[in-house]
C-alpha cells in the first residue's frame, strides 16, 4: 500500500515555493479577521429581516472568506490554504454542536412541565386528562432491562473468553467477523425476531415481556462481546503465565487472574451496553407493546416501557392532548437521565476500579 | 481439536473438569452467537412464508408482494443517501478537527461530547425533529420551493408541517454522525507518526501534511465507518416513525408533504394494529431490511479489516 513509501517529499516537487515565513499574520489576526466575518453576516442579515439561522450561514460563509482572503494578500497561496481548512473544519465541529445543544434545550423546556411527584408515583391506569404517569413505565423498563443484562452478559463475557482464550482458526474468524455484522442488524429486525420466535410456539398476538429481552439481548450481546474482548485482550500475557507455571489450570487462571484483572473495563463496557439498550423502542414496540396499568411479571402479557410509554403518548394523545404530550416529553427527559447517568458510571467504574497492576 | 499437532507440541496437560467444563460453555456461547444469527434468518422467513406465497388480492392495498415493499425500500435507501451525504463530509472534518485541531487539553472532552450524540436514545431524536428541528425548516423550504423548484428534488408544494422525506434525512445525519466520527477518528489518530513528522520536516503547512499523511492513510477506515452509518441509517425505526409523514409512492421530491415511508418506520407504525397476514407482510419487509443491512454491514466490516491487514501500523 502507499503508506509504506512515505509520500512525503511530495511538497518539493509539487509546491517549488516555500512557506513565506518572514511574512505571517499577527498570532490572534485570523481569528479576529473571522469575528470580523461574523459581525458584517449579522449585518447582512440584519437588512434582510434578522433571523439566527442566516446570521450563522452568512457569517461563517463570510468569515471564511474574509480570512482566506487576508491570508492570501500577506502570507501567500500556500498558507491562505492551510487557513481555509482551519476556519472549515472548525466551523464543522461548531455546526455539529447545534443539534446538540438544540436537543438537549428542547428536552428539558418541554420536559420539566411535568418533572413532578405525581410523574413517578403513578400509572395511566384510569388516567383521562390530567395526571397520570410513568411509574408502570419506568419499572417496566428496569424489569426488562434487568432480564436483557441477564441474558446477555453471561452469552457476552463467555464469547469474549472463548475468543481471547480458546479460540482459534476458522471458528474464531467467523464469531468475530458475525459479532461485527450482528452490532449492525437493525433494532426493529430484532425485535421481528423475537416476535416470529415466540409467534411460532405461543400463536399470533403474543406479546410477553420476555420477548422484549430477547430481543434487547440480541442487540446487546454483540455490544458486550466487542467491549470485554477489547478488555481481556489488554490483560498482560506475563500474568497468564505466571499463574500456569504456579500449576493453576486454565479456568481456574481465567475466573482468579484474568477476569479480575480487566472488571474495571467490563463493567464499564456492559454499562454502556445497558445504557444502549435503554433507550431501545422499536423492539419493544413490536413485542412488549404497552398497557396503562401496572404489570411487573414479564412472563404473563404486555408490559409498559418507559421509550413506548414516550412514543404513545407523542403519537397518540388522545384529548386533550396537550397533557399526553407534556407526559411524552417529560418521559423522553427520564430517558436521557438515565442513559447519561450510566454513561457517567461507565466513567466512574472504570476510574475507581482500574486494576491495581502499574500498566 | 485434539487432533491439531504442530511440530513443537508441549507434553498436554491433564484436563480437568473443571477445564472442560468452561471451555466447553465458552465455546457453546460462541457458537450460540452463530445460532442466533442464523435463527434470525431462518424465524424471520419463516413468518415471512405467508406472505411470500400468498395472492396478491389477500395482502394489505391488494397489490404484489413487491408493490407493497417496493416504495418502502425506496423511501429508506433515500433517506439514508441524504443522511451520508449530509453526515459523511461533516463527520471527517469533525474527526480532523478532534485530531489535529483543536487544543491538546480540549480534545479529548470534545470527543466525549461527540460521543453523547449517539447515547441519545432514537425516539428522543423523533420527538427533536418534530418539535424543534421540521418547524424550523419550513421557511428554508419555501425558500427553495420558489429559488430552486426546477430541480425535481425541491419541486414542491412544500409542506407547510416541515415533517420531509428532507428533514429524516438531516435527523438521520445528525444520528449517524458520532458513528462516523469515531471511525474516522480512530484512523486519523493512527496516521503513522513518521510520515506526519516528515511532511511537517519538509515545510508542509498542516493542510498539506493532513493531505499527504492522514488522508492516504484513513481513506479506507472513513469509507468503512460511512458505510457503518449507511447500516444504521437504513435500520432506524422510531425517529423516522414520528417525524416522516409518510404516505405517498416513489417520487424523488424532497420536501413535499406526500413521502414514501421506510421498511423500519412502516412496521413501527403498522404491526400494533396488524392482524393475520399483514403481520406476514410486515415480516417480509423486515426480511428484506435485515437482507439490505447485512449486505451493507458486511461490505463496511470487510474495508474497516482490510485496512487494519494492510496498515503499516500494526
Amino acid at each position: 500500500m502507499s503508506t509504506q513509501t512515505p509520500s512525503a517529499p511530495a511538497p518539493v516537487t509539487e509546491h517549488p515555493g516555500p512557506v513565506r515565513s518572514h511574512r505571517r499574520l499577527p498570532r490572534f489576526a485570523a481569528t479576529g479577521v473571522y469575528l470580523a466575518g461574523l459581525v458584517l453576516g449579522a449585518l447582512l442579515s440584519a437588512v434582510t429581516g434578522f433571523s439566527v439561522a442566516l446570521t450563522v450561514v452568512y457569517g461563517a460563509v463570510l468569515g471564511t472568506l474574509a480570512v482566506w482572503l487576508t491570508s492570501r494578500a500577506v502570507e501567500g497561496r500556500r498558507k491562505s490554504t492551510d487557513r481555509l481548512v482551519t476556519a472549515i473544519v472548525t466551523t464543522a465541529f461548531a455546526i455539529a454542536m447545534v443539534p446538540l445543544v438544540s436537543l438537549v434545550y428542547t428536552v428539558l423546556d418541554n420536559g420539566l412541565r411535568r418533572f413532578d411527584g405525581t410523574f413517578f408515583n403513578s400509572s395511566m391506569l384510569g388516567v383521562v386528562g390530567e395526571g397520570g404517569g410513568a411509574y408502570h413505565a419506568i419499572l417496566g423498563t428496569v424489569i426488562i432491562t434487568l432480564l436483557t443484562t441477564v441474558i446477555s452478559v453471561p452469552i457476552g463475557l463467555l464469547t469474549a473468553i472463548y475468543l481471547v482464550e480458546y479460540g482459534t482458526g476458522r471458528l474464531k474468524r467467523a464469531i468475530t467477523f458475525l459479532v461485527d455484522v450482528m452490532t449492525g442488524i437493525p433494532s426493529i429486525v430484532a425485535g421481528l425476531f423475537a416476535f416470529a420466535l415466540f409467534a411460532l410456539f405461543f400463536g399470533p398476538g403474543i406479546r410477553l415481556g420476555v420477548m422484549g429481552a430477547v430481543a434487547l439481548s440480541v442487540l446487546m450481546i454483540p455490544v458486550v462481546v466487542r467491549s470485554s474482548e477489547e478488555v481481556l485482550k489488554l490483560v498482560p500475557n506475563e500474568l497468564r503465565e505466571a499463574s500456569y507455571a504456579l500449576g493453576v489450570p486454565k479456568w481456574r487462571t481465567i475466573v482468579k487472574v484474568v477476569i479480575p484483572t480487566a472488571i474495571a473495563g467490563l463493567g464499564t463496557g456492559v454499562t454502556l451496553a445497558v445504557a444502549r439498550v435503554i433507550g431501545e423502542t422499536a423492539p419493544l414496540l413490536v413485542t412488549v407493546g404497552i398497557i396503562n396499568g401496572t404489570n411487573l411479571n414479564p412472563f404473563e402479557g404486555r408490559m409498559a416501557t418507559l421509550p413506548v410509554f414516550a412514543f404513545y403518548q407523542l403519537t397518540q394523545p388522545g384529548f386533550p392532548p396537550e397533557l399526553a404530550i407534556e407526559r411524552a416529553w417529560t418521559a423522553a427527559l427520564v430517558l436521557i437521565m438515565l442513559v447519561m447517568a450510566l454513561n457517567v458510571v461507565a466513567r466512574l467504574i472504570s476510574r475507581f476500579f482500574a486494576p491495581k497492576t502499574g500498566r | 481439536m485434539t487432533l491439531t499437532s504442530a511440530p513443537p507440541t508441549p507434553p498436554r496437560p491433564k484436563r480437568r473438569a473443571g477445564d472442560r467444563i468452561f471451555a466447553g460453555s465458552a465455546t457453546g456461547s460462541g457458537i450460540l452467537i452463530l445460532l442466533v444469527l442464523a435463527g434470525v434468518a431462518i424465524f424471520l422467513i419463516a413468518e415471512a412464508w405467508p406472505a411470500i406465497t400468498a395472492q396478491a388480492a389477500d395482502l394489505p392495498g391488494g397489490h404484489t408482494l413487491t408493490a407493497y415493499i417496493g416504495p418502502l425500500v425506496f423511501g429508506t435507501l433515500i433517506a439514508s443517501v441524504i443522511a451520508l451525504l449530509v453526515a459523511t463530509p461533516l463527520a471527517v472534518a469533525i474527526a480532523l478537527y478532534i485530531t489535529y485541531y483543536a487544543p491538546r487539553r480540549l480534545a479529548a472532552g470534545m470527543g466525549y461530547v461527540i460521543d453523547l450524540l449517539a447515547a441519545i436514545p432514537s425516539v428522543v431524536y423523533g420527538f427533536w425533529g418534530i418539535a424543534a428541528l421540521a418547524p424550523a425548516l419550513v421557511p428554508l423550504y419555501g425558500w427553495l420551493e420558489d429559488n430552486l423548484g426546477f430541480i425535481p428534488f425541491f419541486a414542491g408544494p412544500a409542506s407547510a408541517t416541515g415533517r420531509t422525506m428532507l428533514t429524516v434525512g438531516l435527523v438521520l445525519a445528525v444520528m449517524i454522525l458520532p458513528i462516523i466520527s469515531a471511525i474516522s477518528r480512530e484512523v486519523f489518530s493512527q496516521a503513522p507518526a513518521l510520515h506526519r513528522e516528515a511532511a511537517l520536516a519538509l515545510g508542509a503547512t498542516r493542510w498539506e501534511m493532513i493531505r499527504m499523511a492522514v488522508l492516504p492513510y484513513g481513506k479506507s477506515g472513513v469509507i468503512g465507518g460511512a458505510m457503518l452509518g449507511l447500516g444504521r441509517a437504513l435500520g432506524e425505526t422510531m425517529a423516522v416513525a414520528i417525524v416522516l409523514s409518510g404516505s405517498g409512492g416513489i417520487t424523488f421530491n424532497l420536501i413535499s408533504s406526500s413521502n414514501p415511508s421506510t421498511i423500519a418506520a412502516n412496521i413501527a407504525l403498522q404491526f400494533p394494529e396488524s392482524t393475520g397476514l399483514a403481520v406476514n407482510t410486515l415480516i417480509a419487509s423486515g426480511l428484506a431490511l435485515f437482507v439490505i443491512t447485512m449486505a451493507v454491514n458486511m461490505l463496511a466490516r470487510w474495508i474497516v479489516n482490510r485496512r487494519a491487514d494492510f496498515s503499516g501500523a500494526n
